[in-house]
C-alpha cells in the first residue's frame, strides 16, 4: 500500500449565520441586494445553503432560486437562477456578478413583475465558517477509506464543496490529495464527477467510498 | 435572590447517536475540544415552564458533558417584576404598554438586586429574554464575552418599551434571533439560531404502534380513515376556525377526520371564547374532534401526530412554530401558512407544503391526499431537515460555533 509524503487531514467546519441587514421585498430589491451582497452573503445563500439543504435532490440549487419560485411565483428566472452550478465558480465575486445579472435582466424584461410585493421577504445573511480538526488523518487509502466512515455531513462539504474556493480549482480536496500524494489521477477524476446537485452528502460520501474500494480491489 | 440551577442529567451525549450518527457526535466533540474547561453561564428568568427553561434544560447538560464549565442561573424577582416583564413581552409583540413610568426604574432595580448576589464571571455569558438584560451592566470592571439571547419577535416592538431596553442591548457583542424576521437593525452583530426540539423528550421520542392507535380509539379517532391534525392553543392567531373550513371542502373529496388538540383554554377566558367558537362551528359532525388537553398531555400530543395522517398548522400569526418542527420530526406531511418561522421549516414542495389561505390549505391537503407517494417524500425530507437544523443537537453546535469564533479559537 503506498504510502503519501503529505498527511490527508480530515477537518469539519460548522456555520455561524448572521443576519444582514438589506432584506428584499421585489425581485428589483433582490437584485439590488445582490449587487451590494458580500462574499460571505453568496457562500451562505449558494456553496452552504447547499450543504444545508443536501438532502433536497430535486430541484433545490440555492436560496435565491427558492425564494424567486415559493415567494415570487416566477418559476422561469427561479429556473435561470438555479441552472447555475457552483462547480463552475471558483471566485464568490463571479458567481455575485452572474447571480446579479440574471436578476437584472428579467427585471428589464418584464418590469411589471421587477416591483411586485413577494409573499415573504427575503433576508441576506451571511456565514462565517469554523473549521477545526477532526483528530483524524490518512496517509494510505486505506486510511483515506478509514476516515471517510468517521466523517459528519458537514466535514464533507467543506471538503468535497466548499473547498473550491479555498483551492481557486476546479476541484476538491479529496480529489486533490488523490491525485498529488497518493498519484492516483484516474480515482481523482472519478471522485470529482460526483454530482452534488443529485445526490445527498450522505450518498455522495457512499459513491466515494466505493471508488476508493474499487481502486484499492484492483 | 437568584438561583444556581443543578444540571439535569437524565440523558447523555452518546444517546443521540441512534438519532443523529457517531460522525456527527463525534464533530460536536472535536469543536468543544478547544474550549474545554472554558467558562460560559447562562441566565434566564424561570427554571420550569416555557421553551426557554425547556431548552436549558437539555443544552446545558449537553454543553458541560462536552466539557465546557458552565452553569445556569435563574434570576429572581416580586410579582411586581414578573407584571412589568409580562407586560414588556406583550408590548415587545407589538401591543400596548400601560405601565407607569416608574415600572422602569422597579425593573432596573430588581436586575441590581440580582447583580448584587449573582457571580458574572463566565467567559462567555448568554443573557436570555429581556427580563436580565440589565445584567450587562455587571460587565463595566469585567472582562468576556456578553450575548443576548432574544427569543421574541421583535419585529414590531412598541416604541416605548424597546427605547427603554435598546441602549442595554447595544451594550452586548452580539444578540441571537430565532428568525431573520424577528431581528432588528442594531448595532451590534445578530446571529441566527433557529429553536430546536429534543428528539429524546417525552413529546418527540418514538412510540409503539400499538400505543399510537390506543391513544386514538381513546378520543374516539378511527385509525382506519385520513386524520387531519392541527395542534395548538385555542387561539385566534392559530385559526381554528379556518381549519375547520379547510376541513370541509376537503371532505367533499374525501372521507376525513378532523382533530383539533391544544391547551390553554381552561385558564384563558379569551381561549374558552375561541374553544366555544370552534365548538359552534363543529357541531354536529362527528368527525371532527376538538381535545382541549392538559399541560401533562406530552404523550398524547406526540401519539395524535405520529397517528396523523397530514399535520396542519394554519396560523394568522406565529412564533418560529415548533409544532411544525415536531410534525416533520415525525415524518409527517404538514400543509402550514407562510408566516414567522414556518417558512424556515417548511421549504415549500421539498419539505411539505406552504399555504396563504383557506382554500390554499384545503387543495394542498387534497393534493397530498391524492399522491401519498408525494406525500412520504416530503414527509422524509421534512425530518432530515429537522435532524439537520432544529434538534438540540444542533443548538449546542451553534453555541459552540459562536463560543469558537468570539474566542478566535480556531
Amino acid at each position: 500500500m503506498k504510502s503519501a509524503e503529505s498527511h490527508f487531514q480530515f477537518v469539519t467546519a460548522s456555520y455561524l449565520t448572521r443576519i444582514g441587514d438589506q432584506k428584499a421585498t421585489t425581485l428589483a430589491e433582490l437584485g439590488e441586494g445582490l449587487k451590494d451582497s458580500s462574499d460571505a452573503s453568496v457562500f451562505y445563500h449558494t456553496f452552504q445553503t447547499l450543504g444545508r439543504h443536501h438532502f433536497l435532490t430535486e430541484g433545490f440549487s440555492n436560496d435565491f432560486a427558492q425564494w424567486v419560485l415559493a415567494s415570487c411565483n416566477r418559476a422561469e428566472l427561479a429556473e435561470q437562477l438555479a441552472s447555475l452550478d457552483i462547480r463552475d465558480y471558483l471566485s464568490l465575486a463571479e458567481l455575485r456578478t452572474d447571480l446579479h445579472r440574471i436578476v437584472t435582466e428579467y427585471c428589464a424584461t418584464y418590469p411589471a413583475y421587477a416591483g411586485q410585493v413577494a409573499f415573504e421577504p427575503f433576508y441576506f445573511c451571511d456565514a462565517i465558517e469554523v473549521a477545526v480538526p477532526l483528530g483524524v488523518e490518512a496517509r494510505t487509502l486505506e486510511e483515506f477509506r478509514r476516515g471517510l466512515e468517521r466523517l459528519s455531513h458537514a466535514a464533507f462539504h467543506y471538503h468535497f464543496v466548499a473547498s473550491r474556493l479555498r483551492l481557486h480549482l476546479r476541484t476538491n480536496d479529496f480529489s486533490l490529495w488523490l491525485e498529488t500524494s497518493l498519484g492516483l489521477s484516474a480515482l481523482a477524476q472519478r471522485v470529482n464527477r460526483i454530482d452534488i446537485y443529485t445526490n445527498t452528502l450522505e450518498s455522495a460520501r457512499v459513491k466515494l467510498a466505493a471508488l476508493v474500494d474499487e481502486e484499492a480491489a484492483r | 435572590m437568584s438561583t444556581t440551577m443543578p444540571i439535569p442529567r437524565l440523558i447523555h451525549l452518546d444517546d443521540y447517536i441512534s438519532v443523529l450518527g457517531e460522525p456527527e457526535v463525534a464533530e460536536l466533540r472535536a469543536l468543544a475540544a478547544r474550549l474545554h474547561g472554558r467558562t460560559v453561564q447562562m441566565v434566564n428568568s424561570t427554571a420550569v415552564g416555557g421553551g426557554v427553561a425547556e431548552i436549558l434544560n437539555r443544552l446545558v447538560p449537553i454543553l458541560q458533558e462536552l466539557g465546557l464549565a458552565i452553569r445556569w442561573d435563574v434570576i429572581r424577582g416580586g410579582s411586581d417584576f414578573f407584571e412589568i416583564t409580562k407586560a414588556f413581552h406583550n408590548a415587545l409583540h407589538g401591543g400596548s404598554y400601560d405601565m407607569p413610568p416608574e415600572s422602569f426604574d422597579v425593573f432596573l432595580g430588581y436586575n441590581e438586586q440580582n447583580l448584587g448576589r449573582l457571580q458574572m464571571e463566565g467567559e462567555f455569558t448568554v443573557i436570555h429574554d429581556p427580563q436580565p438584560v440589565a445584567l450587562i451592566k455587571a460587565r463595566a470592571d469585567r472582562w468576556g464575552h456578553w450575548i443576548w439571547r432574544c427569543h421574541i419577535d421583535l419585529s414590531r416592538p412598541n416604541p416605548t418599551v424597546w427605547k427603554f431596553l435598546e441602549p442595554w442591548v447595544d451594550r452586548y457583542d452580539g444578540t441571537i434571533f430565532s428568525s431573520p424576521e424577528f431581528s432588528r437593525q442594531l448595532s451590534i452583530p445578530q446571529y441566527l439560531f433557529y429553536p430546536c426540539i429534543d428528539p429524546l423528550a417525552e413529546k418527540n421520542r418514538e412510540l409503539e404502534p400499538e400505543f399510537v392507535r390506543a391513544v386514538l380509539e381513546r378520543f374516539q379517532i378511527d385509525p382506519g380513515r385520513p386524520i387531519l391534525t392541527q395542534i395548538s392553543r385555542f387561539d385566534r392567531l392559530k385559526d381554528p376556525v379556518g381549519v375547520v373550513r379547510a376541513y370541509r371542502l376537503v371532505k367533499r373529496y374525501f372521507d376525513c377526520q378532523l382533530v383539533l388538540a391544544g391547551g390553554g383554554a381552561s385558564d384563558d377566558p379569551e381561549g374558552e371564547a375561541v374553544l366555544a367558537e370552534v365548538r359552534e362551528v363543529a357541531q354536529g359532525d362527528t368527525d371532527i374532534h376538538i381535545l382541549n388537553l392538559p399541560p401533562w398531555s406530552a404523550t398524547e400530543i406526540n401519539a395524535l401526530q405520529r397517528g396523523s395522517t397530514i399535520v396542519i398548522q394554519k396560523s394568522l400569526r406565529e412564533g418560529f412554530g415548533l409544532t411544525v418542527t415536531e410534525a416533520l420530526w415525525k415524518r409527517k406531511p404538514v400543509v402550514a401558512s407562510a408566516v414567522g418561522g414556518i417558512p424556515a421549516q417548511v421549504i415549500h414542495k421539498h419539505t411539505g407544503m406552504l399555504a396563504h389561505s383557506v382554500e390554499g390549505a384545503a387543495y394542498q391537503i387534497r393534493f397530498l391526499l391524492s399522491n401519498p407517494a408525494i406525500a412520504t417524500k416530503l414527509a422524509e425530507q421534512g425530518h432530515e431537515h429537522v435532524r439537520e437544523h432544529f434538534l438540540i443537537t444542533s443548538n449546542a453546535k451553534r453555541y459552540l460555533t459562536l463560543f469558537l469564533h468570539l474566542a478566535g479559537s480556531f
